[in-house]
Parts: C-alpha cells; sequence; structure tokens
C-alpha cells in the first residue's frame, strides 16, 4: 500500500506524523519503505536518523551551443517559451536555470549547432533508519524545478519489496505536491484545529479528490477548536482517522527530534490500528 | 544619438517605465531632433523570463544606449553582453529623461537590479 501523508501548508506536523506511523509500523514487523519527497526542504530524516548508503544524481538536459556552427537566425530563442536563450547578431546566451529541458529548440536549430548538455539540479540518496527503508530526494539550492527530482523518486517504486511505502509529501497544493501524491492508494491529511488549517486542508482535500484518491484526516495539536476540522470532513464525508492531542510532553519530544511513538508505545498502537482501519477501508487492500 | 527608453505610453509625454522586462513599449528617441520611434516590449506578456525576452528585443532594435529604472540579472547580462549601455533615470515623462541624458545627469547602471517575477 502506498500512503502518502500531506497537508496544504507547512508546519502542521505533517512529517511528525510520516515518522511516527512508519516507526509503528515497522515495530509491528511490518516492511515499510519511508520516501521524503519534501526535496527542497527534506526533515524526515532529523526524526529518523538514517545511515545513508547511496546517493545518484539526478540531470536534467539543457542546451550547449556550438558558437561555430550558429550563424544567429534566432528561431532557437523563438521557439523557447521559457525564454531560456537570447540570441542577437553575434550573441546567442543560455540560461540554465529557466530551461525546462524539453529538448525543442535541439530540434528547431536549421545548424545543428545545439547539443543536449546534462546539468545536476540534485540527487537522491538511498538508505536505512534501522529496519525502515529510507530514500530521499534533495533539491540543490536555487534550483526552481523540483518535480524531476521526486519523478525519479518515484520511478524507483517499481521494483519495491516492501508491502507499505510512505510518502511524505512537499506542504501545500502545487506541481511537485501532484507529483509525490498521485498514484498513491491513499491519502492522509494532516492539519490543525485554527482557520488556517481549515482553509489549507480544503485545498488539499480538492486536489486529493481531483486525483481520486481516498483519504482521511489527522488533526494535530487538537484542543477544544476540533470542530473548525469535523464540520469541513462531515460536508465532504471524509473521516477523521485519529486526533493527536495538543501536549507539552509531545511538543518538546518534537522539538528535540525524538519522534514521540518511539518513547510511548501506546502511541504505536493507536498508529497501528490507524493503518488498519485504513487498510480496511480501502479498495487496495491485498 | 538614439536612446532607448523603457516607457509606459507611446510618446514624449508618457512617462519612463522603471521595469525594463516588463515595460510595455521602447521608446526609440533621437537626443537631437527627438523624433522617435515606438517598439513594443515582448517581455511585457511573457510568462517567464520577461527581462530575457526584453533584452534580446531591445538588442535588435539596434540601439546601444538605454535608459531604464533597473534590469534583473539576466536582462542585465543581455544588455551588456549585447554591447548596451545602461542608464538609470527617475519615473519621469521621456521629455524630461532626454533633458537629464543631456545634462549628463544620468547614472549609469552597473549592477542588476532585484530578480523581477519573471525568475522561473
Ligand atoms: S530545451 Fe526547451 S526549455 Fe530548454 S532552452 Fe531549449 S527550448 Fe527552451
Ligand atoms: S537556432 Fe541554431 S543557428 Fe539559430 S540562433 Fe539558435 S543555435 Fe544559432
Amino acid at each position: 500500500m502506498k500512503l502518502a501523508v500531506l497537508s496544504g501548508k507547512g508546519g502542521t506536523g505533517k512529517t511528525t506524523v510520516a515518522v511516527n506511523l512508519a516507526l509503528s509500523l515497522a515495530g509491528k514487523g511490518e516492511k515499510v519503505l519511508f520516501l521524503d519527497t519534501d526535496v527542497e526542504e527534506p526533515n524526515a530524516g532529523l526524526y529518523l536518523k538514517p545511515v545513508l548508503e547511496e546517493s545518484l544524481p539526478v540531470t536534467i538536459p539543457y542546451p550547449e551551443i556550438d558558437q561555430e556552427k550558429c550563424d544567429y537566425c534566432g528561431k532557437c530563442a523563438n521557439f523557447c517559451q521559457f525564454n531560456a536563450l537570447a540570441v542577437a547578431e553575434g550573441l546567442v546566451l543560455t540560461f540554465q536555470e529557466l530551461c525546462h529541458g524539453c529538448g525543442g529548440c535541439v530540434l528547431v536549430c536549421p545548424k545543428e549547432a545545439i547539443q543536449e548538455g546534462k546539468r545536476e539540479i540534485g540527487v537522491i540518496e538511498k538508505g536505512w533508519a534501522d529496519s525502515i527503508k529510507f530514500w530521499q530526494g534533495r533539491l540543490n539550492i536555487g534550483e526552481p524545478f523540483a518535480v524531476p527530482i521526486t519523478r525519479h523518486l518515484k520511478n524507483g517504486l517499481a521494483d519495491v519489496q516492501e508491502d507499505i511505502v510512505i510518502i511524505d509529501a512537499p506542504a501545500g497544493v502545487s506541481c511537485p505536491v501532484i507529483e509525490a501524491v498521485r498514484d498513491s492508494d491513499f491519502a492522509l491529511l494532516v492539519t490543525e484545529p485554527t482557520p488556517f488549517g481549515r482553509h489549507d486542508l480544503e485545498l488539499a482535500m480538492k486536489m486529493v479528490d481531483h486525483l481520486g484518491l481516498p483519504s482521511g484526516v489527522v488533526i494535530n495539536r487538537a484542543g477544544k477548536n476540533n470542530d473548525l476540522i469535523s464540520e469541513i470532513c462531515q460536508e465532504r464525508n471524509v473521516p477523521i482517522l485519529m486526533e493527536i492531542e495538543f501536549s507539552k510532553l509531545l511538543a518538546s519530544l518534537g522539538s528535540i527530534g525524538v519522534p514521540f511513538s518511539r518513547v510511548l508505545p501506546q502511541w504505536q498502537d493507536r498508529f497501528w490500528g490507524m493503518y488498519q482501519s485504513i487498510k480496511e477501508g480501502c479498495p487496495c487492500a491485498s | 544619438m538614439k536612446i532607448g527608453i523603457s516607457a509606459a505610453g507611446k510618446d514624449l509625454d508618457a512617462l519612463l517605465d522603471p521595469r525594463f522586462g516588463r515595460c510595455p513599449y521602447f521608446l526609440i528617441v533621437d537626443t537631437e531632433t527627438k523624433e522617435f520611434e515606438v517598439a513594443d516590449n515582448p517581455g511585457n506578456t511573457a510568462g517567464g523570463g520577461a527581462g530575457i525576452k526584453a533584452a534580446q528585443a531591445f538588442l535588435q532594435l539596434g540601439t546601444k544606449e538605454l535608459v531604464t529604472g533597473q534590469a534583473g540579472p539576466n536582462a542585465f547580462e543581455v544588455l551588456v553582453k549585447g554591447g548596451v549601455k545602461i542608464y538609470q533615470a527617475p519615473q519621469v515623462k521621456i521629455s524630461e529623461v532626454i533633458d537629464l541624458y543631456h545634462s549628463g545627469d544620468l547614472k549609469e547602471l552597473t549592477t542588476p537590479g532585484g530578480r523581477g517575477r519573471g525568475s522561473r
């Protein structure tokens, strides 16, 4: 089962939930692969403390121009809808950070002056956090394209033996999130009972609907304002699967990088129970 | 001498548009006769990379001097490599920009400004 953990915005405790879920399932003897797809800010590793064994570069193509062959006709720059090329008399410049690597300029150049170079935009790292297999993507600082890294990470899933894949998605509802979440079996939406939390949860719910995924909600820092969330869950007929009550103990464990289910075994049981109910309700159950 | 100016409108009464990449027009003005031509800035409607598109179009106009408010790093690179000298002026009427040009009060812009919206 591929279980995506997401939230409409950052700071709701999405990674905390993903990490504790993974540890709880592994603690019950399940084989778990944890995928941190928040490539701009991978931080699940801070809690899981994996030993990384492999680092694989991810590249995208960009145009390399042979100035000898180029006659400055400008066709490449006209073609490029991202304006990653500029041509003037005696001058052709490329702007790698704008290039999406579509390869179109190579095709339109009448002089065959453009070759495809490769540019590293980040890495995929693989390792283990005890019995949990751990993969993460990391985008180089300043690089605008997160999606190719997420795609590489997810391509690797085809050959995976683990029964449960937990995908820690980036925050928000942007392209990289959709890439991380699509073709999952279930979406776990993490939110908190505030007006902002509710607003962002709604966005996340719409996205998940759009992708046709079954989903459930985890309320983090739950308390007296839970109605804010339960109202819209009722409206949209999405179950609330867990409420993590606000407590100083959990907050301080989080602040020192200790996943609370490691030291509070009753939480392992609660996460295990949540997983069982997801499995029962999910058409993917195997 | 012909100079290019990023402009908000199509005549000498129009204001200088401080955003090189996103200004709607370039006015190419003969500083002696005050005759001018108007060119559209294709960067104005570009999604990303507006500055690059604008700079490329500007080079094609053949003018080697530009007066604007600021140019982002990408536009700046294209302009400078294309041999254009960039001057900075405040957001005043084009006719006043020409006066400033004559009085030698325009400062040459030697560093790019902040990145525009179009950096992606
Ligand atoms: S590969 Fe595509 S995006 Fe990149 S410069 Fe060429 S046309 Fe533009
Ligand atoms: S299309 Fe080819 S020949 Fe024309 S400007 Fe681009 S690189 Fe040069």
